[in-house]
């Protein structure tokens, strides 16, 4: 823990500050007014102290509406500051938050798929949304908030020296000690601080835990052992929560009491020099007023400094996320003649055929990893279907994914229509291709507009007409609203199998040249597996097509059949010539076809 | 509507109790520094007027007697004393409302885990799991704030306005007349104001989420993304959540900077007001210096609990809603334990005599009858929704049937012990869920103290052992939530060796290999009836490969048996099992001895 301060730096925020610069001038207004705030702050109590002095004690009005005036348009001088204050604090907050979510969302749409593959969606997110959040509030209210106690504190000296540099000595004494305890006993809130979100993030996983894992805990009987352990958690966070509150019981009373012995010693003093002619009773009590309030701006000030070192794990992960490059890129000539993916210059891009060659392909995740393709070549003509059949891990995803180029192969080259796909851009590319996942994904939305996202511009006409091709039309028939029935987050309020046709029909919308289809191997019932059949094969007709088969009919039909082996091509050929050929093919068909088939046969 | 506050009150009541000392404290502490504060602005007053001054008029008898430096000597050690003694109390104060605080929580969290645990199979089918977390945490955050800060905040607050009117009141009548009048205007204005503006909150709450779902599509669905070449749509998609996000924000920042300035304003006239009179009364000698401080410092002190406790009376409503909603699960039915548990031999015949039984009104199974003898391997094919998935679920009571009666052994499962029956009888559910520990820990969670060697037996035959190699961590490897993801196959797998290592006399595997590949798929099941041991089998599958080394199998269409007996004889009967069979030959759905 005190290695994580002692590493304390500057770097990630520096990251950010092309981000608050932009939104300088509200952060400037929010800056400078509460420092003006903090010399109406300042100012006040000695007004006051004049109203004694001047009528009180001399027994006289004369002059009072004069001093009424001056007292009234300070109380509007602080009015005005302060509604600007917030509303630049509001603005300033907004502003950068929207700000830094939008640098985050981008450079997560560059991101290669890599960054995916290891990074949860729920980690991403968090930094995207809470982060950022917390970033921009205390860029808004924390940090003028440290300018404002800068600014106030000597502020206070300054009145207090220059009104009885005597009296004021007490304060100036006490400085030192009440700073010492702040930093003693801050440090120490901070770790205890940071063992209660620790429990309390237990706690939430906890909960997680035995509300995800109950129908699974119920069928092992461990409800009482999962309850022991639960109240364990729960006796941790009592504890850790305890602990800090009796730490914060010894500091904050603490420095009250150095406010109000600070304020004795002041009515002792000042008392006597009152007694003497040496001071003013007006400017006694308002050094007791300075006195009593003096203290609590040290601890205020530490709160501050504290929530902005605390917030640089928070500044580190955004400053991470919106600077991580990608490891897939487009060549600046390419971006300067394709576009990149949010400006495409598609004027410039060459209509696709379909075409796909592998040269001497390899490829391997890590550095140094294992390879997972090893110098694969492959010769795919435009409109060819190709099956990919092998074991888990053989490499038949590894090779769609290249297609694809959600990945550079590290050795060899990949060739969409002649030329290296590294000198085209990745839009163009994904552009031309349609995809179908194995867990299919649908976003928030009707049916039609999900059918649609595989080409925004479709008229309904033609997205009716692709959802007609791949039997989306007996799902939506079924449905209440039809075609703009809303599916849900995710598309949830569908079975697996309907969203399975759903996203056939977003790839057929899409006219893609290049079909990708990695098959489920999840369970649908009998009539669903038979409609999605009939979908795949529309989809591979006449397209060049790549699917991750599961199903023989697939195999069957496709024209050419790879079948995948620890990182190579082992055989190649259509079903029957593999069969007749008795290798590698033969051996996976008699063990994934049953004993049935030869009964039937 | 009486009843349901009473039953709020119940259930705040029931866990305050072991908060109740501590919260007790802490409120009495908090009480009698208030007292002290009021009292150290009294000795100021007193040392103003009575040494400063030379009115010694309001002063005691005895200090009447003493010299102007023993006076202010005297004033000065009292005013240490009080302060000395506000430190004692605040230090308690402080220390036992957390206490309290902590306790309090504890005892709801714990209340709802285990209620939660215990509630039966069909709640949990019911409710969706965000919401249920939800109430959890953020529900009972909200009760929390609500007793803590606000029940206390009321509390103590009532306390400050009552010790300061007594106070003031009694040091002048005019000049306290004008300071109280400033407090119902300060609350009526917070109150409406913070009522009003949770409206509003709402409004950026939705549009808040709607930005969320927004971005967390796009990042479960970035292959989707990519593979479409839709990042510019989705950046505009999101742009649009986000400045409609920023908009209301920032809408609501001008209300919120127009409140706050107008409280500010509020607050500053008030105090004004009784710097205004004050200067008026004290030159017209109607009230002493010292008293006229001790006004301006005592209406400055009560600006801020009074503008609190607007806010505190309008967001206490929110508290009802989320009692209400703790209360749905703690009201809850659990599961009854069964009365006078009978023994019963769960390696003997299972039997289901005329079971029916509906799900939200719908038949799910209908007048089915079976019986396997113990040890043998039963089948039970039949397509999505037809009921297979349902025996399971009634075998080991996660749901009873609601006519028939179902025997282990002669013993008619409602007379078993609940928990013996559950590790009796090893239900592989199709999405398995993983703990946050390690594999080791996963697979022998439910037979604690299992040898090492035992647990890498079940892995070998769930054919995990290989895939367990991959990691770095081995069987030490963390997985679930906190940990490594597992893929669906690799957790049927856990799960799959999870039941063998229990070694329960029956083992149920509900489509248990559904994500496993073929391969892998074949290897297990050639192990299955070895690695069971002596284990009555039930193996539900739409896969016909799957059912064929079973002794029996059942064919259930529309919760109906409609055919039954050896797989040979089945499929020589030509009826749905083959025509099933004939159909996944052809599409390669694979399926082998």
């Amino acid at each position: 823990m005190s290695e994580k301060q002692a590493s304390f730096s500057l770097t990630p925020f520096r990251q950010l500050m092309p981000v608050i610069r932009r939104h300088g001038w509200p952060l400037f207004l929010a800056i400078a007014t509460n420092v003006l705030l903090a010399g109406i702050d300042l100012i006040i109590p000695l007004l006051q102290s004049r109203a004694v002095d001047r009528f009180i004690l001399n027994g006289t009005l004369e002059g009072f509406g004069g001093y009424l005036a001056q007292y009234l348009l300070l109380m509007a001088a602080e009015l005005a500051l302060l509604l600007v204050y917030f509303k630049s604090c509001m603005k300033t907050e907004m502003c950068i938050g929207r700000d830094l979510k939008e640098a985050c969302f981008v450079n997560l749409q560059r991101l290669s798929i890599d960054y995916y593959n290891v990074t949860s969606a729920g980690h991403s997110l968090s930094r995207v949304m809470s982060d950022t959040d917390r970033i921009a509030a205390a860029a808004a209210w924390t940090f003028p908030n440290v300018i404002w106690a800068l600014a106030y504190i000597p502020g206070v000296y300054a009145v207090l020296l220059s009104q009885h540099a005597g009296l004021a000595l007490t304060m100036v004494v006490l400085a030192p000690v009440v700073a010492a305890l702040t930093v003693f006993f801050q440090k120490r809130l901070i770790a205890l601080n940071r063992e209660v979100r620790a429990q309390h993030s237990k706690i939430t996983a906890g909960y997680n835990e035995g509300i995800m894992g109950a129908k699974t805990s119920k069928t092992l009987a461990l409800e009482d052992r999962l309850c022991a352990e639960f109240e364990r958690t729960t006796s941790r966070m009592a504890q850790a929560g305890i602990a800090h509150g009796r730490m914060r019981a010894i500091y904050v009373p603490l420095i009250v009491l150095c406010g109000t012995l600070a304020a004795s010693a002041t009515l002792g003093l000042g008392g006597n020099l009152v007694l003497s002619g040496g001071l003013s009773i007006g400017v006694l009590s308002a050094f007791m007023t300075y006195a009593l309030s003096l203290f609590q701006l040290f601890r205020q000030m530490a709160t501050f400094i504290s929530q902005l070192i605390s917030l640089q794990a928070n500044v580190e992960r955004v400053a991470e996320l919106m600077h991580r490059k990608p490891t897939v890129t487009d060549r600046p000539d390419v971006v300067d003649t394709y576009g990149d993916c949010f400006a495409p210059r598609t004027e410039n891009w060459e209509e696709m055929r379909g075409e796909v060659a592998f040269e001497d392909v390899s490829f391997h995740y890590t550095q140094g990893g294992e390879e997972v393709l090893r110098h694969v070549n492959l010769h795919v003509p435009a409109g060819t279907s190709v099956a990919l059949v092998g074991e888990t891990g053989a490499g038949k995803s590894t090779m769609v994914n290249l297609v694809c180029r959600f990945f550079e192969p590290t050795g060899g080259r990949v060739l969409i229509d002649g030329r290296d796909a590294r000198e085209r851009s990745q839009l163009w590319l994904h552009s031309h291709i349609g995809y179908v996942l194995q867990e299919p994904h649908l976003f928030s939305g009707t049916i039609r507009e999900n059918i649609r996202y595989g080409r925004p511009e479709a008229s309904d006409a033609e997205v009716e007409a692709a959802a007609r091709a791949v039997n989306v039309d007996r799902i939506a028939q079924k449905l209440p609203r039809g075609y703009d029935t809303d599916v849900g987050e995710c598309g949830d309020k569908l079975s697996t199998g309907e969203k399975q046709l759903i996203s056939f029909a977003r790839a057929l919308l899409a006219r893609p040249a290049i079909f990708v289809l990695d098959e489920a191997t999840s369970s649908v019932d009998t009539q669903t597996e038979q409609m999605i059949q009939q979908a795949t094969a529309t989809l591979m007709r006449g397209t060049t097509s790549f699917i991750i088969a599961h199903r023989l009919s697939t195999v069957r039909q496709a024209d050419v059949i790879l079948v995948i082996d620890r990182g190579g091509i082992v055989e190649q050929g259509t079903h029957e010539e593999l069969l007749a050929a008795g290798g590698a093919y033969h051996a996976l068909y008699t063990t994934q076809f049953s004993k049935q088939a030869r009964q039937d046969a | 509507m009486t009843e349901k506050w009473k039953k709020k009150a119940r259930l705040l009541a029931h866990h305050l109790r072991p908060a109740a000392s501590a919260l007790c404290a802490g409120v009495l502490a908090a009480m009698l520094a208030t007292l002290l504060r009021t009292a150290f602005t009294q000795v100021i007053r007193f040392a103003v007027d009575g040494v400063l001054l030379g009115d010694v008029s309001d002063l005691p008898a005895f200090a009447q007697a003493l010299d102007t430096p023993s006076l202010l000597g005297a004033a000065c050690a009292l005013a240490v004393v009080i302060a000395l003694a506000e430190f004692a109390v605040s230090y308690v104060q402080d220390v036992s409302l957390p206490k309290g605080s902590e306790r309090f929580v504890k005892s709801l969290r714990d209340a709802l885990y285990s209620r939660i645990q215990r509630l039966p199979y069909g709640w949990h089918v019911q409710n969706s799991t965000g919401d249920i977390i939800q109430r959890c945490t953020s529900d009972v955050e909200v009760v929390r704030t609500f007793v803590m800060d606000q029940l206390l905040d009321l509390l103590s607050t009532l306390f400050l306005l009552v010790v300061y009117m007594a106070v003031m009141f009694t040091m002048n009548v005019p000049m306290s007349l004008l300071a109280f009048a400033f407090v119902p205007v300060i609350l009526g204005y917070s109150a409406v104001f913070y009522s009003r503006v949770s409206v509003k909150y709402r409004e950026a709450d939705e549009a808040e989420g709607a930005l969320s779902t927004v971005v967390q599509e796009n990042l479960t669905g970035v292959r989707v993304v990519r593979a479409f070449g839709r990042e510019r749509g989705e950046l505009e998609k999101f742009r649009e959540k986000n400045n409609r996000y920023t908009d209301i924000w920032l809408h609501l920042g001008d209300w919120l900077s127009a409140f706050w300035t107008l409280g500010d304003m509020m607050s500053i006239i008030q105090v004004f007001a009784i710097v205004v009179l004050g200067v008026h009364m004290c030159v017209a000698g109607e009230i002493t210096l010292g008293v006229y401080l001790a006004f301006v410092s005592y209406t400055r002190q009560l600006t801020w609990p009074v503008r609190r406790l607007g806010r505190v009376i309008s967001e206490m409503s929110k508290a009802g809603v989320s009692i209400d909603r703790l209360l749905y699960i703690l009201e809850s039915e659990e599961e009854q334990p069964v009365q006078a548990p009978r023994q019963a031999d769960l390696h003997g015949e299972i039997r289901f005599e005329h079971v029916s039984f509906a799900y939200e009104e719908k038949a799910v199974l209908r007048d089915v009858s079976f019986a396997i003898g113990g040890g043998q391997t039963l089948g039970i094919f039949g397509g999505t929704g037809s009921g297979k998935s349902t025996i399971a679920l009634l075998l080991s009571r996660l749901y009873d049937p609601d006519a028939g009666r179902i025997t282990i052994g002669g013993v008619d499962v409602r007379d078993i012990d609940l928990r013996a029956l559950r590790r009796g009888v090893g239900v592989v559910l199709q999405e398995p869920f993983l703990f946050s520990r390690t594999l080791a820990e996963n697979i022998a969670i439910a037979c604690e103290g299992a040898a090492q060697a035992d647990v890498r037996w079940a892995a070998q035959e769930a054919c995990l052992d290989a895939s367990v190699g991959e990691f770095v961590d081995g069987y030490e490897t963390v997985v679930g939530e906190r940990g490594v993801t597992l893929s669906g196959g690799q957790k049927q797998r856990v799960a799959i060796a999870r039941t063998l290592l229990s070694g329960a006399p029956v083992m149920v595997f509900d489509d248990a290999l559904s994500a496993v590949d073929a391969k892998t798929d074949e290897a297990i099941r050639t192990h299955l009836r070895q690695a069971a041991g002596g284990a009555t089998l039930i193996l539900i599958a739409h896969r016909v490969a799957t059912l064929m080394q079973a002794d029996r199998i059942i064919v259930l269409e529309d919760g109906q048996i409609v055919e039954s007996g050896a797989p040979e004889a089945l499929l020589a009967q030509g009826g749905i099992f083959a025509r099933a069979a004939r159909m996944q030959a052809v599409t390669g759905e694979e399926a082998d001895a």
